[in-house]
């Protein structure tokens, strides 16, 4: 059942969601909006289409702790952080970020369970929010992530005065039955909505990479794909600076470090990248010592070794934050064209 | 298993362990006893798994476990010293703490594959740690299998790992035959010199063995184009991969190569399974 809500009424929106448990949504500072937690305060921001970062690391921090380990009397003590035990929602994810972490469940709700995640996957409720106006940097139809109908806990599409509101969930029902200023849909608002999702997808058709497409990325090109010469030309520009596995929805590898703490240490992971040089090294050498290597791991694990492991899916959503946010003008959208057009030839 | 949670601690949670016994094997290799605070083994395992062994404020580091699965008292680790981890153990006596966890990874089919087979363990260097545990695993189950010839080498006569148990233990069991050999001649040893791939083709073994290959990369390389000229295929060939890891679980990048990850999926491997994975190991 679609409930509504007038634009207006978002503040009360918030507050009453806050009421329940903390509330993430993008959040412009110094310029730049990303996923914070909102007060009254907050310059909330739903007005620009991707957050410079992805909502990942409300699951998956960028630093987090996990264990302490101090000398008490002479004896080492383990203490495992506690898990994440407070609800929270996310308003504001868009369709290729909720993929995302379908991507990062895969990989860490997958034997073994990565318990620090599911426990803030458990705590989570996603609200989705459709795009209404896909930009230039957008391919996530090529991925199969239908960005006017973007699923989660509970969807949201926001038209010039309205707000309307579906959950899709049990989680998401439980969320929609404790706040009160919802209103009903009646026909009308069926098909304004309906005719926003068209004019959305409309757009997507004309969008610069509306004809990407992944044919031969798949499991038995591997040998191929690996051996290639293009890797050689491709990898040139990049700076190995890591921006784009940072800004990456997917992107999950991570480090693994000790904070000394005067009595012992602190054990934090973090997130790391794949395209730094000393990702691979260990004291009897380096598996990976040209950035050629590098830069062809990362999108041969996006696009070929990741599906293989996952039923096809791929570790790519198609959000286009590497399109924008790479110093050097290199993305997965390169790669896949380049191979496009190898295989015309 | 490394997939269990169910003792409620996360896998990435160690635990804290006892260095119980050091033994100095070889002018940079060591073997420490690790056992639980109350005494014990700190997990069960099976042949050719490792563990992340822990110096809190030093680093972290992955070993294969030396120690059989059938001895029951503690875990073993043969460490050879090449860093700064290594380092810092060699460093470390009898009492002191470190954090362990694990067990990680696969192991040698001992239960399935291997079973009746004749056996061909190939090693190199520390390359013996990770074999010892199947070695030892076998020689408690020997009716399971069929006859067991380790051709074992190293640089030099004290560069032989666990020298006194294979002299001692291994070459007096029954239907159990040690070949070994040093790379160079040296006042002392009247035994083979030479390199191991050399050896194993003098040797000349039967190619419907089973064999277990471990060492560095290069001494690999070389023994299992020796063995295939004596007609082994790929498919009757484990070896175990090393790659730089972090979390043990397959999920932090590093040791990925292709669709495995060598942490969760290794470390060992048949060596028809690694001719399918990119060569980037």
């Amino acid at each position: 059942m679609t409930q509504r809500l007038s634009r207006e009424e978002l503040p009360r929106l918030y507050a009453a969601i806050a009421q329940v448990a903390d509330l993430f949504l993008p959040v412009k500072r110094a310029g730049k909006t990303n996923f914070a937690l909102w007060n009254t305060q907050t310059e909330v921001d739903l007005d620009t289409l991707k957050t410079a970062k992805s909502p990942k690391d409300l699951f998956f921090p960028q630093c987090e702790p996990l264990y302490t380990c101090d000398w008490r009397e002479g004896n080492l003590t383990v203490t495992a952080q506690a898990l994440a035990e407070r609800d929270f929602v996310v308003f504001g994810v868009r369709g290729c970020d909720l993929r995302g972490l379908d991507v990062l469940d895969r990989v860490f709700l997958s034997d073994p369970v990565d318990s620090f995640y599911a426990a803030r996957r458990e705590h989570g409720t996603v609200i989705a929010f459709a795009c209404r106006e896909p930009e230039e940097s957008c391919f996530c139809r090529t991925f199969g992530v239908d960005c006017a109908e973007p699923g989660g806990d509970v969807t949201v599409w926001l038209t010039d005065g309205t707000l309307y509101w579906r959950a899709n969930t049990p989680k998401g029902q439980a969320l929609t039955d404790r706040l009160d200023l919802l209103g009903k849909t009646d026909d009308a608002d069926e098909q304004r909505l309906a005719a926003e999702q068209t004019a959305a997808r409309e757009i997507i058709d004309r969008l610069p990479y509306a004809n990407l497409f992944l044919d031969g990325w798949n499991g038995d090109a591997t040998e191929a794909r690996f051996a290639s010469p293009l890797w050689e030309k491709l990898y040139r520009p990049c700076l190995a600076c890591g921006a784009c596995t940072f800004a990456c929805p997917t992107c999950q590898c991570y480090d693994i470090r000790d904070y000394d703490t005067g009595n012992g240490v602190q054990r934090f992971r973090c997130w790391d990248s794949c395209m730094y040089s000393d990702f691979t090294m260990m004291a009897h050498g380096n598996n990976r010592t040209s950035q050629m290597q590098r830069f062809r791991q990362r999108f041969m694990h996006k696009l070929v070794y990741f599906p293989a492991n996952n039923d096809g899916m791929y570790s790519c959503v198609g959000c286009g934050r590497c399109v924008e946010q790479c110093p050097s003008g290199l993305n997965i959208v390169k790669v896949i064209k380049a191979f496009e057009k190898e295989a015309k030839k | 298993m490394s997939g269990c949670n169910c003792s409620g601690r996360d896998v990435l949670i160690p635990q804290v362990g006892v260095i119980t016994d050091i033994r100095t094997e070889t002018p940079d290799v060591k073997s420490f006893r690790v056992c639980a605070p109350g005494g014990g083994k700190l997990f069960e395992h099976m042949p050719g798994q490792c563990a992340m062994l822990c110096v809190p404020g030093v680093s972290e580091g992955m070993f294969s476990i030396t120690s059989s699965p059938t001895v029951q008292d503690y875990q073993e680790f043969s460490i050879k010293r090449c860093g700064m981890l290594t380092d810092h153990l060699h460093s470390l006596s009898v009492g002191d703490q470190i954090t362990v966890r694990g067990p990680y990874g696969n192991h040698f089919p001992v239960e399935s594959e291997l079973r009746g087979k004749d056996l061909l363990f190939v090693a190199g260097g520390i390359g013996l740690a990770p074999l010892r545990s199947v070695i030892g695993y076998v020689s408690d189950h020997r009716a399971d299998y069929g006859t067991v010839d380790i051709l074992y080498g190293s640089r030099s006569k004290e560069d032989l790992v666990k020298y006194d148990e294979i002299t001692g233990v291994w070459s007096k069991a029954d239907g159990v035959n040690v070949h070994l050999t040093i790379d160079r001649a040296e006042d002392g040893w009247d035994g083979h010199v030479g390199f191991v791939p050399a050896y194993l083709k003098e040797l000349g073994f039967s190619s419907d063995k089973t064999a277990l290959l471990c060492g560095p990369p290069i001494m690999i390389r070389f023994s299992l184009e020796t063995l295939m000229e004596m007609g082994f295929s790929k498919k009757q060939v484990y070896t175990t991969l090393e790659l730089r890891m972090k979390c043990g679980v397959g999920k932090c990048g590093r040791c990925n190569i292709g669709s495995k990850y060598v942490c969760k999926d290794g470390p060992v491997f048949r060596c028809d399974e690694i001719d399918a994975l990119p060569d980037e190991y």
